[in-house]
C-alpha cells in the first residue's frame, strides 16, 4: 500500500470503460472490418490503462517494472495482431461492407452458415483489389 | 481497498464475456478469431487484477506476461494459417 491507490482505482476504472466500449463494438458493428477497428484500438488503450493502474498500486519494485514491460509489450503487439488478422481476411477475399448496403449480419437478409464452416460466406467473397477504392 | 479491486475484477469478468457472442454467432471465420483475440487481450488485465486480490501480484504478473506472449503468437499463427484460397482454386495473393 502506498499513496497511489486512488490513482490506481481511477486508472483501472477508465481502462475497464475502454474495454467495455471495445466489447460493445465487437457485438454491435456491422461487419468484420468495423468490428476489428473497434476492438483493435480501444482494447489496447484499455489494457494499457488497467495495467498502468495496477502498476501504480504496486509502486516502484521489480513487479512494477514487469507491469510496465507488459504495457510496452501489449502496446507493440496488439495492433500487430489486429493488422495480421485484417490482412488475412482481406487477402482471403472477405469483402468490406459499404454504406448503403444491407447489413450482412441481418438474419432476415441472407444465408450465412453454409455449413462448411470455412468462413467464406460465398456472397461475401470477391477478388481482392476488385473493390479497392 | 481490496473490495474495490474485487468489484472492478467482477466488472471486467462481465466485460470479457461479451465478445463470446461474436465467437459463437460470428458470420465468418474471421469474426470468430476476432472475438477470441478480444477475449484473450482482456484476460491479461483480469489476471493482473486477480493477482492483486490474492496478494500474489509478483507471481501473477509472470503468468500475465506468458499469457500475453502466447496470445500474440497464437494470433499471428492463426492469421497466417487461415488465409483461405479462393473457391475457384486460385491461389491467395502473396504478401510482401
Amino acid at each position: 500500500m502506498n499513496g497511489f491507490d486512488g490513482l490506481a482505482l481511477v486508472l483501472v476504472a477508465a481502462g475497464a470503460l475502454f474495454l467495455l466500449v471495445g466489447s460493445i463494438g465487437v457485438v454491435r458493428l456491422p461487419d468484420f472490418y468495423t468490428r476489428i477497428h473497434a476492438v483493435g484500438k480501444s482494447d489496447t488503450l484499455g489494457l494499457v490503462l488497467v495495467v498502468l493502474g495496477i502498476a501504480a498500486h504496486e509502486g516502484a519494485s521489480l513487479t512494477g517494472v514487469k507491469l510496465v514491460a507488459v504495457v510496452v509489450f501489449v502496446a507493440l503487439t496488439n495492433p500487430v495482431g489486429s493488422h495480421a488478422l485484417v490482412r488475412s481476411a482481406y487477402v482471403s477475399g472477405l469483402r468490406p461492407w459499404f454504406k448503403g448496403e444491407p447489413v450482412p449480419e441481418d438474419p432476415t437478409a441472407d444465408h450465412h452458415d453454409d455449413g462448411d464452416d470455412d468462413g467464406d460466406d460465398d456472397s461475401a467473397v470477391a477478388e481482392p483489389g476488385e473493390d479497392r477504392r | 481497498m481490496e473490495q474495490a479491486f474485487v468489484v472492478e475484477a467482477v466488472v471486467l469478468a462481465v466485460i470479457i464475456v461479451i465478445p463470446a457472442y461474436r465467437v459463437i454467432v460470428g458470420p465468418t471465420l474471421f469474426d470468430r478469431l476476432l472475438g477470441a483475440g478480444a477475449i484473450g487481450t482482456k484476460t491479461v488485465a483480469l489476471i493482473c487484477l486477480v493477482g492483486i486480490i490474492f496478494d500474489r501480484l509478483d507471481m501473477f504478473v509472470d503468468i500475465a506476461v506468458g499469457y500475453a506472449i502466447l496470445n500474440f503468437i497464437g494470433n499471428l499463427a492463426i492469421a497466417k494459417y487461415f488465409i483461405v484460397p479462393k473457391p475457384d482454386g486460385h491461389p491467395p495473393v502473396e504478401s510482401r
